[in-house]
């Protein structure tokens, strides 16, 4: 059969369309209004039940970084506060929390849950104006995933003898968090509920950009009725967090960062009685094969690496494309960096928010710099920025290299590195030629491959044709130097018990 | 990339079944887990104030009034199409909608109607809904509604033979009906809701995209489910890609169970985010839709006037 339409015909009932005007459709602005959160001048220390005053009379300020405005002060806890934290916790411990049946535990824990639903929007506008991120993800993932994480392990409370066979699990005592500042409350809801379950108390320390949600976090167990120093709060930087973490009454320490305060960390632990958890960096590969389905793999890709402005250490920050449709790929990549929405995270369809800080936009800067001098080709979508905060341009690098620093990196930003592989031994090769080991992605329409692949990655997670998802029920944790131990499931229990009388 | 503005360019150069299957072998893969996600994700949009004034225009100018009933009249059609010039009497400033329509006996009487007013008409055929007869039939039956005047074609296509791997059949059908179209617009139905996987989706729409079609059409609105966000998203990546592999933009139209003003804007946003201003117009996006035009009008007073009206208000054609 011969093809009826020709060239000149196509054209021909073409010509009236041509003219045809474009409409141009802006989205308006869509403000989500921060009338339902009340934020007050200066937050104290959170100690055996309230609020309490530094004894090192300091504070600091926590800033919008989508204005660089003030929004409060917040109270710097020195070794003395810590110490008071960590007394408060060991007397609330001592005096019942730990031997609580665990069916009267899970109630405060229900408690807490339901509340968290109740204010989620509040949290959710705090979470935002503290943080960043854009308001659709921290209403429609963080929050969500808060309360999943209290009523999941609420459940676990009463069960615990049933959890691991064999074993009579028993609380640790006084447990130590330390959290990042790129999910505030869903981190501590991954450290806190888990701990609290098991019969712990917790001293947590969060980010120094971020403590506002921890604090009103502390609100809620206080109107939930948890007794006095089950929970405590000292807002503070590394020294603060360093006096958690070194405090002798502290039974376990539960880390989430960077992997160099991590190894200072561990160290400094060393040879003491306590346990330790670790949740550290990671340069996730992401593995697209010729026969992914490509238009999805790309929504994979643009959530793995922009996703909370690329704030996220299982963040698909390497980009593994198949050679034979590498050109394709980047093409179809680049056209949709030009739909993403940087700016206001109030705005409701903001998809790219504001960097967390002045001082992480300065390490994004410095290694997207060192990327261009190596000689990796750089690729930004055109972008209107706001005049003041912190921001950064949606970012691609190709022709990237092994031995380029933003192939080994951690830049923890909306950048990512995109390299080309021929097989899948080398893909593997190269997805675990690195030091951390937390995350991978693979993208195939073949199931027997994605086994394949899976068996050999070495990351704490693969996803295969999807990316960034989590369940309280799902175990999370890393390789090599991104960490040890496993937050979330069953497996999070085990790192806030041990075997009645003796080892586990 | 070159743009080659011919629809042959990515076929195989002698056209078999055989040819035909391994093409679109090669059409990319769909996930069907990660597009209801992307979906979702896109109906998160929040369209408020002049942005939606502005969406709820153009999605009525954009409609394809219709009426496909087995009791449509004359009457019943002159007064739909007295309605689709201008939906609103109270308010002159709301644009017409781009086209009825309508079953192949009533196209006259919507000529007669529209005549004049840039409305266009269009009309079901190749045997709709199902279009289970021999293609002499269906091809005769499409001759005759172009003659009795109508502006767009809507036809079926051959779901039997796709499904049955027929694709040869399926091209051949549309090659044929768009050749016995002449000036009037084709516009192909896939019937999404038989063909049930994005996958097939895709595949289908490639298939009527190289055969010709002008548009691409999700549903008959006989078969539930009719349009669905994810097929129009399968839809909209297919049109995308074929534009950049050969220069030809084709337009999309997703069709039935599309009734209230915020599915519309949903519709809107996925293809705002998908293919971009070039196809925000008429000339490359309908809505085929019966009750959707007074919600949007209703919506549109609403904006106006900060009060939602009683339906009696809204005329019933």
């Amino acid at each position: 059969m011969e093809p009826q339409t020709t060239e000149n015909t196509e054209v021909a009932s073409r010509k009236a369309d041509v003219l045809a005007p474009r409409i141009e459709w802006e989205y308006v602005p869509s403000r989500e209004s921060t009338d339902i959160v009340e934020i007050a001048d200066r937050y104290d220390l959170f100690i055996g039940g309230e609020f309490r005053k530094p004894k090192s009379g300091k504070y600091f300020p926590t800033v919008d970084p989508a204005t660089e405005e003030t929004l409060a002060e917040v109270a710097e806890a020195g070794p003395d506060d810590v110490d008071a934290a960590v007394a408060a916790a060991r007397a609330a411990f001592e005096d019942g929390w730990g031997r609580m049946p665990g069916s009267e535990r899970a109630k405060y824990i229900f408690r807490i849950a339901r509340m968290i639903q109740e204010r989620s929007r509040e949290l959710a506008v705090l979470e935002t104006l503290d943080g960043g991120k854009p308001i659709k993800e921290s209403r429609d993932v963080d929050l969500p995933q808060v309360a999943a994480n209290f009523f999941y392990y609420a459940g676990w409370a009463d069960k615990l003898e049933y959890a691991f066979p064999g074993f009579r699990p028993e609380p640790l005592g006084v447990a130590g968090q330390v959290i990042p500042w790129n999910f505030p409350l869903l981190m501590l809801a991954w450290k806190v509920a888990p701990a609290l379950a098991t019969g712990n108390t917790v001293v947590l320390k969060p980010a120094e950009t971020t403590p506002l949600t921890a604090l009103v976090f502390a609100e809620i167990t206080a109107e939930a009725g948890l007794p006095p120093g089950v929970f405590n709060v000292v807002t503070g930087a590394g020294e603060t967090g360093a006096a958690v973490v070194g405090h002798p009454d502290v039974d376990k320490v539960a880390f989430t960062g960077s992997t160099e305060v991590g190894k200072l960390i561990q160290s400094q632990v060393a040879g003491t009685r306590k346990r330790l958890t670790l949740e550290l960096g990671g340069k996730a590969a992401h593995v697209i094969f010729d026969d992914a389905p490509i238009d999805q793999a790309i929504e994979g890709v643009v959530n793995g690496i922009f996703f909370n402005q690329g704030h996220v250490c299982c963040a698909g920050s390497r980009l593994f494309v198949q050679e034979n449709i590498h050109d394709l790929f980047v093409d179809k990549l680049k056209a949709r960096l030009a739909t993403l929405r940087v700016g206001d995270p109030l705005d409701k369809n903001t998809d790219v928010g504001a960097i967390n800080s002045r001082q992480q936009l300065e390490k994004i800067r410095q290694l997207v710099e060192a990327g261009v001098e190596e000689g990796a080709e750089i690729y930004q979508p055109q972008c209107e920025l706001p005049d003041r905060g912190y921001w950064f341009v949606p970012t691609l690098f190709t022709g990237v290299s092994q031995s380029h620093r933003i192939a080994q990196e951690e830049i923890f930003g909306p950048v990512l590195s995109i390299m080309s592989f021929r097989t899948p031994a080398e893909a593997v090769e190269k997805a675990n030629n690195t030091p951390y080991g937390l995350s991978a992605g693979v993208w195939t329409s073949k199931g027997s491959r994605i086994l394949w692949m899976a068996d050999r990655m070495k990351a704490g997670v693969v996803w295969a044709n999807t990316y960034n998802k989590f369940d309280p029920a799902s175990p999370f944790g890393g390789y090599k130097e991104s960490g040890f131990g496993r937050e979330g499931g069953r497996h999070g229990l085990l790192n806030y018990v041990k075997h009645a009388g003796g080892r586990p | 990339m070159t743009l080659t503005p011919t629809r042959q360019a990515i076929l195989p150069d002698r056209l078999t079944n055989s040819t035909l299957t391994s093409f679109l072998r090669s059409v990319p893969s769909v996930d069907e887990v990660a597009v209801a996600e992307r979906v979702a994700s896109l109906s998160t949009r929040s369209i408020k104030r002049e942005s939606k004034a502005h969406a709820l225009r153009m999605a009525i100018s954009m409609m394809d009034l219709t009426t496909l009933e087995g009791m449509d009249t004359p009457g019943k059609v002159i007064q739909m199409s007295s309605k689709a010039v201008r939906p609103d009497p109270t308010d002159p400033s709301i644009p017409s909608v781009a086209a009825v329509c309508v079953y192949p006996a009533m196209v006259p009487y919507a000529r007669q109607a529209v005549e004049g007013t840039g409305v266009k008409v269009a009309s079901v055929a190749t045997y709709f809904p199902s279009g289970q007869v021999d293609i002499g039939l269906k091809v005769e039956e499409t001759r005759q509604v172009v003659e009795a005047g109508a502006d767009e074609i809507d036809m079926v296509i051959n779901r039997g033979a796709f499904l049955s791997g027929d694709y040869f059949r399926v091209f051949d059908e549309i090659v044929r009906v768009k050749e016995a179209c002449g000036d009037a617009h084709l516009k192909v139905i896939l019937e999404t809701g038989e063909l049930q996987t994005l996958d097939n989706v895709r595949r289908a729409s490639v298939l009527a995209m190289a055969a010709g079609a002008d548009f691409i059409k999700t549903s008959t609105g006989k078969v539930s489910p009719a349009a669905t966000l994810p097929a129009t998203l399968v839809m909209l990546e297919a049109i995308r890609d074929f534009w950049a592999a050969t220069g030809v933009k084709v337009g999309m139209k997703p069709a039935g169970g599309i009734r209230t003003a915020k599915d519309a804007i949903r519709y809107l946003v996925v293809l705002n985010e998908t293919l971009g201003e070039e196809w925000m117009s008429p000339d490359w996006f309908r809505i085929g839709a019966s009750s959707l035009l007074n919600d949007v009008l209703m919506q549109i007073r609403w904006l106006e006037t900060g009060r939602y009206q009683s339906a009696d208000y809204f005329t019933k054609d």
